[in-house]
């Protein structure tokens, strides 16, 4: 199962990088896991919110007496209540604010009004019922097309100053260069798509246990967050309260996918309740809680141009975006990039000129867009360029397969620097394309598809078949401090290793596991550099008061940045284990070598000390080097000189019925190059699960809205989710191209997935049916009317 | 209302509300959080636990149609720690990531096994497809039924050793 040059523990697992079975399973199986919900404290408290109906209506009255009256109830706290604490608004991870309970109009559907303090959780909700609020109600604006018409409601008149819904224009590359190459192009295609309003939907929702001791006013608070470092700070800069009296606990985490990294007012209002009342507070939200105002992803109205010789030789990629942000602007991201990474939107081609521009706005829905495994809209950015490559071929009657062969970037051309800004370090492109192809069988692929069409025209079938192709390179591990902040927080991440007397180990990290399954990476990374077991190696994560300071696990992030971290503590303590054995071996540390685990005399190989040996030393009275302090342990910051680039090649077989527009994926092979991977089980786990977010996302998930506002994508009943039934068995390969400046070599590959499969999926469907362009998700409504030349917008409820 | 159940092979007794759910049963008031809670509307299944032997979602129903019969929870499966083959195929096929789903597909998986000790893939899916996972795309999950399907006694002793 491993690796063959990597020994084997005394529990058969790899000392180092390769195959092994997950140290965390164990609790996981036994129903043992500890999330948040499952926290129960003395006398603890329990609070449910009451949110607005409506998408945009003013608060009149809020009469909170009944509810207050409720026997069980022991408060009810509103945005007056707030407004005293100075706490009615907090800001977003994107310099706007966000309201935690509403003092003046609700924004969209959902918003959050009042929060009710009660014995148990059912009287919480009971007592929702019996508050009165009075709602004047205001024109909507849902359609971001419309945002900003000079007759559109203003959704953020609590902006000094704002008079209508822009949020900003941002743009990247050099517009005068790319209009100048589209000018003189042979062929120019353009073509308007939606990456439709989606969401992460874990399947824990979000919530939090916040207990305030009034003894000691240490605030100890948990909840569901990827980057729980990042939430301590912030809350010692919002609510003023001492740092140092906040402990943030991020137990275990039922999936997050960029749903938990930032603030929700749920999380507020747990810890106001403490306060106020002296007990923990738990808050809990229901599913229709979490789908209708916690991080949505994507809503990004893109218009692209690729321009081309008529022989194919792609020459330039413009794209203008309207982004929808919601109500609030609560985007995570770097500050430097108001749309995330999207600038990346050239993708895996060598260009003359490329330009995007995106202009955000306000709508009357909920805030968010930056989440779902989207690596900071590299989602989006592969989603347009990937459509637009197969819109090209079908303009030029060219195969997508031959077409992306002619323009990807070679590996001679490696630093490349696209025409936006950003330095893709290394990559074998057209390898990973072959291979994809090669475990498809392109070419016998394809000459079933002709034979498909041929009986479908004949009238003897009306299944059609689709090959749909999707080359995606990712920029993932934010970030260098040079370059990238969030709100004012450089991104790199602390790493502490301690290694016990007994050569067992405990390293300490600043990111969170949500199912990425870091209690047995990390451990082999260690493993990997000191020769230690990954069984006898602790991986301690998720607590403030026990982890260093780090930015959490989200953008793909942990290897890049914490698993650098911890390789560089471990090579520190492997520095000086090289000086204490050399004092135990009456040597010069210059005399030794290293091999599995064991410093050893060159040249006298049965002369040596293993690691484990050396820590015993290393606490022991042996006597060391002037200078030398004893015990082994070490502690690291590790700011990345750059961003890490994996990137892979996807290939995806769909049926169509062209009668019902009924898809069905056949065949999903996905070809990624992650670097070296720690464990390639882990890996290949993390691949399936983005492939089948990508295959929920092209043919199911969707966040539609009335024209009202009115959510309609609010429950499991209505967001769909792929089951087992519509997914296939997938079919992966791997090529290897270490990144060069990762002290492992390893890339990211958490979201690569979910970042490179929709629009295989997608590209897929529309070659069965012979149809240019049709959005997400393709329902069988949708293809069918695509089928008929009438498209079908989803997005919003019909008219 | 008193409801009285055999849970996990133990005699429980307890006075709740007549509309508590099963679900909240079992977490709040026995304290078995292994049974986890995932949406509203009986789509995603991590609340699945046995009732009489039948893989029932706790979320759809109340304590009080508990009365009498005999539930089993992902906390009563692995006897005297040991997983149970099931168990120890989610672990060995890398079914699970963030583990919210697992305890409701391990009991799904019980049942199916328990009806059809040799489902192949198909029929896997359809036994699984009412229990959501957004981790792993079930590729591992059905992998893992499979395995408990071909080791009904856990691993080998050769097994153990190249694990």
């Amino acid at each position: 199962m491993t690796a063959t040059d990597v020994p084997i523990s005394a529990e058969g697992n790899p000392i180092g990088f390769g195959r092994m079975h997950r140290k965390e399973d164990a609790r996981f199986l036994r129903g043992a896991g500890k999330y948040v919900d499952d926290v129960t404290l003395p006398g603890m408290l329990h609070g449910a919110i009451l949110r607005s109906p409506i998408a945009h209506a003013r608060i009149t009255s809020i009469d909170t007496s009944a509810a207050e009256a409720h026997p069980k109830v022991k408060a009810v706290i509103t945005g007056q209540t707030l407004e005293g604490l100075g706490l009615a608004w907090m800001p977003t991870l994107s310099q706007d604010t966000q309201s935690v309970l509403c003092t003046d109009k609700v924004r969209f559907q959902g918003q959050e009004v009042a929060f009710v303090i009660a014995e148990d959780k059912y009287s919480a909700r009971d007592a929702l019922q019996l508050i009165d609020v009075d709602y004047e109600p205001l024109d909507a604006v849902v359609d971001a097309k419309h945002a900003l018409d000079d007759d559109a409601p203003i959704v953020r008149d609590d902006l000094e100053g704002r008079t209508d819904n822009h949020i900003y224009d941002w743009e990247a590359g050099d517009a005068t260069k790319c209009d100048e190459v589209f000018r003189n192009a042979e062929v120019v295609v353009t073509q308007e798509m939606l990456y439709p309003r989606v969401h992460p939907a874990p399947m824990e929702t979000c919530g939090s246990v916040a207990s305030m001791d009034p003894i000691s006013g240490k605030l100890t608070i948990w909840t569901t967050t990827q980057a729980p470092h990042a939430h301590r700070t912030l809350y010692a800069l919002v609510a003023g309260l001492p740092e140092h009296k906040i402990q943030v606990i991020s137990p275990d985490i039922g999936g997050g996918f960029g749903n938990k990294v930032g603030i929700y007012p749920g999380y507020v209002c747990s810890i106001v309740g403490s306060i106020v009342t002296g007990k923990p507070v738990k808050w809990m939200e229901d599913r229709s809680e979490n789908l209708m105002s916690t991080s949505f992803a994507r809503d990004y109205h893109m218009t692209g141009s690729i321009a081309a010789t008529r022989d194919g030789k792609i020459q330039g990629l413009k794209v203008d975006v309207l982004a929808d942000h919601g109500a609030f602007n609560g985007v995570a991201q770097p500050t430097k990039f108001p749309a995330g990474f999207f600038h990346i939107f050239t993708g895996s081609y060598d260009y003359d000129a490329a330009h995007c521009n995106v202009t955000a706005v306000y709508t009357n829905k909920a805030p968010g867009g930056v989440a779902y495994a989207c690596s900071f809209r590299v989602t989006e950015a592969v989603y347009l360029v990937e459509r637009m490559v197969d819109c090209l071929a079908d303009e030029l009657g060219m195969d997508p397969a031959e077409l992306r062969m002619n323009n990807l970037l070679k590996p001679e051309q490696f630093p490349y620097t696209t025409p936006t800004g950003w330095e893709y370090d290394s990559g074998d492109y057209p390898r990973a394309l072959d291979e994809a192809m090669r475990i498809a069988g392109y070419d016998e692929l394809r000459t079933e598809q002709a034979e498909k069409r041929r009986a479908y025209e004949a009238g003897e079938s009306s299944m059609l078949m689709g090959i749909g192709i999707s080359f995606f390179t990712e920029g993932v591990g934010a970030g260098p401090r040079k370059h990238m902040d969030i709100l004012g927080l450089g991104m790199a991440d602390g790493c502490e290793l301690r290694i016990h007397p007994t050569g067992k180990a405990v390293v300490r990290l600043s990111v969170q596991s949500q199912g990425q399954g870091h209690e047995t990476t990390f451990a082999q990374i260690i493993s990997h550099e000191l020769g230690i077991p990954p069984e006898d190696i602790d991986v301690v994560h998720g607590d403030t008061d026990n982890t260093p300071f780090g930015l959490g696990t989200y953008g793909s992030r942990s290897t890049p940045v914490s698993g650098a971290a911890a390789a560089v503590v471990a090579r520190r303590v492997k520095d000086k284990s090289r000086i204490i054995a050399a004092a135990a071996l009456e040597c010069s540390p210059d005399d030794l070598e290293w091999e599995h685990g064991r410093w050893f005399v060159k040249g006298d190989p049965d002369n040596g000390k293993t690691i484990q040996d050396i820590a015993m030393a290393a606490h022991s009275s042996l006597e060391l080097p002037e200078g030398v302090e004893g015990h082994l342990d070490a502690t690291a910051v590790y700011d990345p000189p750059e961003l890490t680039y994996p990137f892979g090649a996807y290939i995806c077989v769909t049926d169509v019925d062209a009668g019902t527009g009924e898809v069905k994926v056949r065949r999903f092979i996905a070809v990624d190059d992650c670097g070296p991977r720690i464990n390639p089980m882990i890996v290949e786990g993390q691949v399936h699960g983005g492939v089948a977010d990508g295959i929920g996302m092209a043919l199911m998930e969707l966040i539609a809205f009335e024209r009202d506002g009115t959510n309609l994508g609010g429950s499991f009943m209505d967001y769909l989710l792929p089951t087992s039934m519509e997914c296939p068995s997938y079919e992966l390969g791997e090529t290897v191209t270490p990144s060069p400046h990762h002290p492992l070599g390893v890339k990211g590959v958490g979201e690569s997935a979910t970042v490179g499969s929709p629009a295989a999926v997608v590209n897929s469907v529309l070659d069965a049916i012979g149809v240019r362009a049709a959005d997400m998700p393709l329902t069988p409504a949708v293809v069918w009317r695509a089928m008929q030349g009438s498209p079908l917008r989803m997005d919003l409820a019909l008219e | 209302m008193q409801v009285k159940m055999t849970v996990n092979g133990e005699e429980r007794e307890a006075d709740v509300e007549a509309r508590m759910l099963l679900v909240h049963y079992l977490r709040d008031e026995l304290g078995l959080t292994g049974t986890h809670w995932g949406c509203d509307t009986s789509n995603c299944g991590t609340c699945t636990v046995a009732v009489d032997g039948q893989a029932i979602k706790s979320c759809t129903m109340l304590a009080a149609m508990a009365g009498g019969r005999d539930v089993e929870t992902v906390e009563g499966v692995a006897v005297g720690g040991e997983l149970d083959p099931v168990q120890e195929g989610f672990m060995r096929e890398h079914g699970l990531q963030c583990g919210f789903c697992t305890p409701g597909m391990i009991m799904t998986a019980r049942w199916l096994l328990a009806r059809d000790p040799d489902p192949d893939e198909a029929t896997i899916r359809e036994a699984i497809s009412g229990n959501l996972c957004r981790c792993t795309g079930y590729e591992n999950i059905v992998r893992a039924v499979r395995w408990a399907a071909e080791h009904p006694e856990g691993a080998t002793d050769a097994e153990e050793v190249s694990a």
